[in-house]
């Protein structure tokens, strides 16, 4: 368990105010100039060095990110985008940290956009999170009255200003390639890669795209030292990273904890436990709606780490923990992620577009049973052929429920068919 | 430049190829329905996946630059998967409705199925249904069919340079629309039919009418406008069904204008299709044989000088040298090819026509248009100026009163008298001309029809000599309106005093009889009482006061020589025969000449054409950019200020065959019919 002293996000519940002296108080705005002063090999050097991965659900080192950035303006300015539009299912962690910490994220914005050449940060938030907008509004205007932000930010000589940009309501827009295009007004529509947003991004400018947790944990990461962070959590896996448990749990809620804790350890110690006690645990989504589900049995000692969620065949994603009891019709669980994935799907490309739709009709079928056995076969061919084929992730986010369904629990989907079968033949 | 391994074969490409560009370089055919050469990279459709060795999932080939030491597989089984995956999904929304498919046989999507699909259904919930949208009255739409392939989004934003379509709605939900469903505000809009991969869009006056296996392909040359765009006339029968581009990189690329495309079925309507004599003042149908009889009685007496000709925008060169030559046997040389007045001088060939070229445009930085609108005038010209505008940094200047010519122009007013402020260096303009490198001045015939045009011809001629020379470099380019004309002033056939001083000389008596090859854009009133023999395919403004008419041949109807606005000789191939009993123009007036006993000195049209080639050198040299010579042409003078008036009124009505055409009128309607002049009773 976490011990208090290496917490980094220490209002995480709104205990205290989220205003600026607050957050001084806390630990914000600490030392900012020194750090920045210290150079932008050395801030990359030591955010390489402290193992974060990117906290937005495809866990990729952030320093290495941020090093992909051009050293050298090529008379484009660079841009940093903090992706704020938390929407994938079971997570709520960023819409926590904005809503009472948001000077770790604009402390974060300054120090990471210094350290990328960057002219601007823009605040990518989810249209419907209206007051953690309001709240950052309100902090940025803080610290631009403290003089963090704007012309010679910090003391430091380096001019930067934070933006804030309200998104519509399309998870499709948390993909960090549609998040441009919508930022640029378009439609949001992943692009292709390459090129790379580091190479043309926002407006056509080096941009870097990173998660609101990834962010906010730069600064207190730079404090520290990143022997401190790495000494967190276990090799490749390392720091702490806040987890969202919900579901069929005594208490859901946004914990931080270091990473590679137990999920049972996770459960029991922060969320009171599974309703109805462990053994009344069917399943969990560990990492938001995306990554697949798995089974009690593999639930009792799989670590909360991206290494050793990927070795059970699903992902640590954004750490939103989804927790099902007995009482779950898990295939109606996972058929109502299929209608999301349906709904939110771009329409841009064509596996996405057709497939999630066919894969959800499908799964609707199966949850009564109205199927043929040889369907289930069918529809994890369908999901392969979407997963890998598409632009963007949303593609595999769709397939791998699915996938995760079939794997854990086909006898269960087989057995609900037979019964159908019965019964009609019964009628 | 990077090298690459295709399938076990080594290919070296230049940078920024792409994946499936480097696969077609090795003869690897890669299948795909979003990518398209012309526009931009979508990388939507999924169709064109490849395996590259050392990435985790296949790569989109249209959208992957070629890099260096890529081993690319396109024959694995994990490839033949990815097809037949996204084939699948392709077709499990898609009507099963080929058999009423106008696209059937010419469908990307059914090749492509066959070729690559896996040949069985295993979807079993319920098809997709859209709405189909309203786009005017020559596209027709059955959105259901739509694969979403973006193609005429792109098409319309980029090339037609009009934002009218795009998507509404997501995932399966979304949906292709004009989004106010109305006719797409462009003269290119046909060509969306084209780039759809499917029968979504398809041509409506086309709809339903044939089979794409039933017709005859013939390559010809359009006359709509002076640009020459290639085309491909497909008849059944006696009837032309529709009409198509041809690819011709250094002309029209791959895109028609609307007009070229759908004026077809005025091929079909008011055609002359007999000769006839007026008797008592009443066109009578008489055989050839009276009809030339006609014409030699009312010869008799006729002295050259009182014999003149004009001659109208579409005829071929053939004709109008037949014609010459008939002229001349009776004495006369008075035959004009300058319909609208135009100061244009046949002197110097440099001095008429686009000496750098249609596809020299995109190598240009500057162009300043006189007195053109070529989004009207030359609108497959008009998509290339704005390619150039767009990916090749060219900046454009106006002189003239052309809107919305779809790309950034500054506008410099449009008075003519400007350009002695630009002769002189004292404008904006003139420098622009100056620092270019590659500097362009269009004169559009509107600038030259005026009382002064020969003033403005003058004019430009020492603008283009002062600024627009470089080595290997003439930036003088004429745009043309008229098909005939490049060809009517290789003839020489200008006269002095143009059009009007004929017209004045019939009025006042002087000129007894007038031919009229297809000239129907000249005001006949004042031949009411003059001799008039038409010769052409329309009953429209040339008949009004003919006095005999001899039926002629259409542009797909007979093997004709066109100049185009480069000064590119190129011929049509006869597609159809002319209706009864219209005949090819020029053995009208061979037939005529016999008749008259001056017989012509050619019975063959290669006889003809060698007797051509003796006025015009390189007139048998096809589809050949010509240098021109250079010289001094037009008349010093005054240029009156005050604006040019424009070339084109209506788009859609610029000759006979368009005026005959319902297509051209819907399209007239659909973008709220044609301003009538106010009576007076009608409030």
């Amino acid at each position: 368990m976490l011990a208090d002293k290496d917490r980094i996000f220490t209002n995480l519940y709104g205990h205290q105010s989220p205003g600026i002296d607050a957050a001084m108080k806390r630990g914000d705005w600490d030392g900012t100039k020194a750090l920045i002063e210290k150079g932008r090999d050395w801030i990359i050097g030591e955010m390489k060095e402290s193992g974060l991965r990117g906290r937005g659900g495809a866990g990729f080192p952030t320093g290495l990110k941020w090093s992909f950035m051009p050293k050298e303006s090529d008379g484009r300015p660079s841009y940093l985008v903090v992706n704020a539009d938390e929407g994938e299912p079971g997570t709520c962690k960023d819409r926590d940290l904005m809503r009472h910490d948001p000077h770790k994220l604009i402390e974060g914005c300054l120090i990471a956009g210094y350290a990328m050449n960057a002219v601007a940060a823009y605040i990518y938030i989810r249209g419907e999170f209206y007051h953690e907008a309001e709240a950052l509004e309100r902090a940025i205007e803080e610290a631009y009255e403290k003089g963090f932000l704007g012309k010679n930010a910090c003391g430091t000589g380096y001019d930067y200003d934070v933006y804030v940009h309200k998104g519509a309501g399309a998870y499709i827009c948390g993909e960090e390639t549609a998040l441009i295009e919508s930022l640029e007004g378009k439609k949001g529509q992943p692009r292709l890669k390459p090129p790379f947003p580091a190479n043309v991004g926002v407006w056509g400018c080096p941009t870097t795209v990173n998660n609101v947790e990834s962010i906010a944990v730069a600064p207190t990461i730079l404090r520290r030292g990143a022997a401190w962070f790495s000494g967190l959590g276990r090799p490749n896996n390392t720091g702490t990273k806040v987890f969202c448990i919900s579901g069929h749990v005594n208490n859901p809620c946004n914990v931080e904890e270091e990473m590679g804790i137990p999920l049972r350890e996770l459960i029991e110690t922060h969320a009171g436990g599974v309703r109805g006690g462990w053994d009344n645990l069917l399943a969990v989504i560990p990492g938001g709606s995306s990554v697949p589900v798995l089974p009690k049995q593999i639930c009792d000692d799989v670590l909360m780490d991206f290494d050793s969620l990927r070795d059970v065949q699903s992902g640590l994603g954004t750490a939103a923990v989804i927790v099902m009891d007995k009482s779950t019709d898990i295939v109606k669980a996972i058929a109502r992620l299929s209608e999301f994935y349906k709904h939110e799907s771009c329409g841009q490309c064509t596996p996405c577009r057709e497939g999630t739709g066919w894969m959800w009709r499908v799964m609707e079928r199966l949850v009564t049973g109205e199927a043929d056995k040889s369907e289930i076969d069918m529809l994890l061919e369908v999901t392969k052929q979407v997963e890998g084929h598409t632009i963007c992730a949303l593609g595999d986010a769709a397939a791998w429920p699915i996938q995760g369904l079939m794997r854990h629990f086909r006898p269960e989907v087989e057995a609900r068919i037979d019964a159908y079968h019965t019964k009609k033949a019964a009628e | 430049m990077p090298t690459l391994t295709i399938d076990g074969t080594e290919v070296t490409v230049e940078p920024g190829t792409t994946v499936l560009q480097a696969c077609e370089e090795v003869g690897v055919e890669v299948p795909r329905f979003c990518y398209h050469e012309r526009l931009s990279i979508a990388g939507n459709c999924r169709m064109c996946l490849v395996d590259m060795e050392k990435a985790p999932k296949p790569i989109a080939s249209c959208a992957m630059p070629a890099g260096d030491g890529m081993v690319i597989h396109t024959n694995t089984e994990r490839v033949k998967k990815a097809r037949e995956g996204v084939m699948e999904f392709l077709l499990i929304n898609h009507p099963l409705d080929c058999p009423i498919c106008d696209q059937g046989g010419e469908c990307d999507l059914q090749d492509q199925a066959m070729a690559f699909g896996r040949g069985k259904n295993r979807f079993d919930e319920n098809k997709r249904a859209v709405d189909d949208k309203e786009m005017g009255p020559l596209i027709s739409t059955t959105m259901t069919r739509c694969i979403h392939c973006m193609r005429c989004v792109r098409f319309s934003e980029e090339v037609a340079g009009v934002p009218d379509m795009g998507a509404l709605y997501r995932g399966e939900n979304m949906q292709i629309t004009t989004y106010l469903e109305k006719t797409l505000d462009s003269e290119m809009s046909g060509n969306v039919v084209d780039l759809c991969p499917v029968g979504a869009l398809t041509s409506k006056p086309y709809a339903f009418t044939a089979r794409s296996w039933e017709l005859k392909h013939t390559e010809s040359i359009d006359v709509m406008d002076a640009v020459g765009s290639n085309i491909r006339v497909d008849t059944r029968g006696a009837a032309v069904m529709r009409i198509l581009p041809r690819l011709h990189e250094d002309i029209n690329e791959e895109w028609i204008s609307d007009k070229t495309r759908y004026v077809f079925d005025g091929l079909k309507a008011r055609r002359l299709d007999t000769p006839y004599v007026r008797k008592s003042k009443k066109l009578t149908a008489a055989s050839w044989g009276d009809a030339f009889k006609a014409v030699k009685s009312k010869l008799k007496g006729v002295k050259g000088d009182q014999i003149a000709a004009i001659v109208g925008d579409q005829a071929d060169m053939e004709s109008m040298a037949a014609l010459k030559d008939l002229l001349a046997s009776l004495g006369s040389t008075r035959i004009e090819c300058r319909q609208d007045g135009s100061a244009a001088d046949a002197s110097v060939r440099g001095g008429y026509i686009m000496n750098g070229g249609i596809a020299g445009v995109e190598d240009a930085d500057y162009l300043l248009i006189v007195g053109a609108n070529p989004r009207l005038e030359a609108p497959t010209l008009n998509t290339r100026i704005r390619k150039a505008v767009r990916h090749f940094g060219l900046k454009v200047g106006n002189i003239g009163n052309a809107e919305d010519l779809t790309y950034r122009v500054d506008e410099f007013g449009d008075d003519a008298s400007i350009l002695t402020a630009v002769l002189s260096g004292d404008h904006e303009a003139a420098q622009k001309l100056k620092a270019a490198q590659n500097p362009i001045i269009m004169v559009g015939q509107a600038a030259l029809s005026g009382d002064d045009g020969a003033a403005i011809l003058k004019a430009t001629r020492d603008i283009a000599d002062k600024y627009c020379m470089r080595e290997n470099w003439n930036g003088f380019n004429m745009l043309h309106n008229a098909a005939a004309r490049v060809g009517g002033l290789d003839l020489g056939l200008t006269t002095e005093g143009g059009v009007d001083s004929i017209l004045d000389d019939a009025e006042a008596g002087k000129t007894k009889v007038v031919f009229l090859l297809g000239a129907d854009e000249v005001n006949t009133a004042a031949l009411k009482d003059t001799t008039v023999v038409y010769i052409g395919t329309h009953g429209d403004e040339g008949v009004k006061h003919a006095d005999i008419i001899l039926p002629a041949a259409a542009y797909t109807e007979k093997f004709g020589t066109y100049a185009n606005t480069e000064g590119r000789f190129q011929r049509t191939i006869k597609a159809t025969f002319a209706p009864g009993e219209a005949r090819e123009d020029w053995t009208i007036f061979r037939a005529l000449s016999d008749v008259l006993g001056n017989t012509l000195p050619y019975d063959t049209l290669d006889q003809l054409r060698a007797r051509i080639e003796k006025d015009v050198p390189g007139f048998n040299d096809l589809d050949v950019l010509p240098a021109a010579e250079w010289g001094d042409f037009g008349k010093k003078g005054d240029i009156s200020s005050g604006g040019i008036a424009p070339a084109i009124e209506n788009f859609y009505h610029t000759n006979p065959i368009a005026r005959a055409s319902q297509i051209m009128a819907d399209c007239i309607d659909a973008r709220g019919g044609l301003v009538e002049e106010a009576t007076g009773t009608n409030g």
